[in-house]
């Protein structure tokens, strides 16, 4: 695979203990106790739809469900919010991962966001639903500060699979 | 679609079709939701694996708490020396409380023997610190330092030196989970202190409290205290709760009372928590609160 569909540099496979490892950590990040911060991104959403688009094969809605579910132990959440948001997330990222992989990092942010935005408003409609508190329109702030790293993240995420430009001018890519 | 019996090669085999997939784990996420949310069903599975997130929950804490230490080490000489002459002078006041207090215990555990009445319940404290908000951004709860190892309990009482702030709501081995006076969903047993009017008092979800369900006649005047009344068996009476700010008796049949927490329901850090050192007497079973009507006198046959 490119970086980007139209790139022209080959990347080595994928491992799966990176995407998994790439998963915990976005959990423990999740995990660090920020309070009531406003805009700070849900790693663990931001690094599913990355792989979910990235491997759509590997990474979908089975993963979303069971990191959705340690979220929401983690958080001291109702029980399946996150899995809940998380599965439709994967399943959105799944089915746009043969488009958005055409474009480059900053626009694909752009068509990541509608996705972090929906699985927001999914917990927010399944709690309000049980009778929570509004929690003001600053809680969708943080799907925005998520995107706003997407380009650094894709470039991050794929470090491992980069290797040494070794330029020939007679190979054709 | 199999063609005469042969499966087809394994590199076209993925399961479902993804829309069936979303269906049964959308299916699946609803009925947790329910499961928890309505009926609390789910607390031996979250305890459960809340032995895999445990760790992960420590090593993310550990530069938080770091940071926490490092402020709290370097803190000015100025404020540990004004920090100091307040608590002296607190001390003296109180102290001076406490010998009449213990005064008049004495002469009240006397005369209550003088009359036979129960003895007064007795209660465990347990002091502790808030560690952080729980970042769910639909309800007001802090995480505690001390959990079951400690003795916390759920329903036992969490209070600041001016007030009642919360109740303990879930118990993990060494944290305790907080829901705030002020969350939507928290309610205490209070009375009204001047009047002895019972009631229940909400939070509003915006940082301020409701006592529901008084008539627009009930007496409650803007300035009086509230006070728990441990008629919910649970927590302790007596303890301040809040201050009324504003009664409103327009409007339907019931009287819309605003109240002001007293303690620190969202600033307050070092915290008292508070239990009954016995379970309350045991409440009634439903079907026994109403005699039976006794059976009707046999009509008719003479």
């Amino acid at each position: 695979m490119q970086p980007t569909n139209r790139s022209n540099r080959l990347l080595l496979p994928v491992k799966s203990w990176f995407i998994h490892l790439s998963l915990v950590i976005a959990l423990a990040l999740e995990y660090v106790p920020t309070g009531r911060l406003p805009g700070v991104p849900d790693w663990v959403a931001l690094v599913l739809a990355y792989w979910c688009i990235r491997e759509p094969l590997r990474i979908g809605m089975g993963a979303g469900f069971l990191f959705g579910l340690l979220v929401d132990i983690g958080l001291g959440a109702a029980m399946g919010q996150h899995a809940l948001a998380y599965v439709v997330l994967a399943w959105l990222a799944n089915g746009a991962a043969r488009r958005v992989l055409w474009f480059p990092p900053w626009q694909q942010a752009v068509q990541v966001l509608p996705m972090l935005l929906a699985a927001q408003a999914i917990m927010m409609a399944v709690r309000l639903l049980a009778g929570a508190q509004f929690p003001g329109w600053s809680y969708f702030l943080s799907s925005f500060t998520a995107v706003a790293l997407w380009p650094m993240l894709s470039f991050l995420l794929l470090l491992p699979q980069y290797q040494p430009v070794d330029r020939d001018d007679n190979r054709p890519i | 679609m199999s063609y005469a019996g042969n499966q087809p090669p394994p590199i076209f085999r993925r399961g479902p079709a993804p829309l069936v997939r979303l269906f049964l784990l959308v299916s699946l996420c609803l009925v947790m939701l329910v499961a928890d949310l309505r009926f609390r069903y789910l607390e031996v599975l979250r305890q459960g694996l809340s032995v895999v997130t445990y760790p992960l929950q420590m090593a993310a804490s550990a530069p938080v708490d770091f940071l926490r230490n490092a402020s709290r080490y370097f803190a000015t000489l100025l404020e540990v020396q004004v920090d100091n002459a307040r608590l002296r002078a607190r001390q003296l006041e109180v102290g001076e409380r406490l010998l009449r207090f213990e005064l008049l215990e004495q002469e009240n555990a006397r005369l209550r023997a003088l009359l036979g009445m129960a003895e007064r319940l007795q209660v465990k404290t347990l002091a502790a610190e808030i560690l952080y908000n729980v970042p769910d951004a639909f309800s007001s709860k802090v995480i505690l330092d001390r959990g079951a190892r400690h003795g916390v309990e759920p329903g036992l009482v969490v209070l600041d030196a001016e007030g009642v702030i919360g109740q303990v709501t879930r118990v993990y081995p060494v944290q305790s989970e907080v829901t705030l006076l002020s969350d939507r969903n928290q309610a205490v047993a209070v009375v009204v202190e001047r009047s002895g009017v019972r009631g229940v008092l909400f939070g509003t979800g915006q940082g301020g409290l409701e006592m529901r369900f008084l008539l627009a006649d009930a007496d409650v005047q803007a300035g009086d205290r509230i006070v728990t009344s441990g008629l919910d068996g649970v927590l302790v009476p007596g303890l301040p709760v809040a201050t009324v700010s504003e009664v409103d008796r327009e409007g339907e049949a019931f009287a819309r009372i605003l109240c002001e927490p007293l303690g620190g329901v969202e600033t307050s850090l070092q915290v008292l928590v508070i239990g009954r050192e016995q379970a309350g007497p045991p409440l009634p079973e439903p079907d026994e609160q109403v005699a039976p009507p006794p059976p009707a006198p046999p009509k008719g046959r003479r």
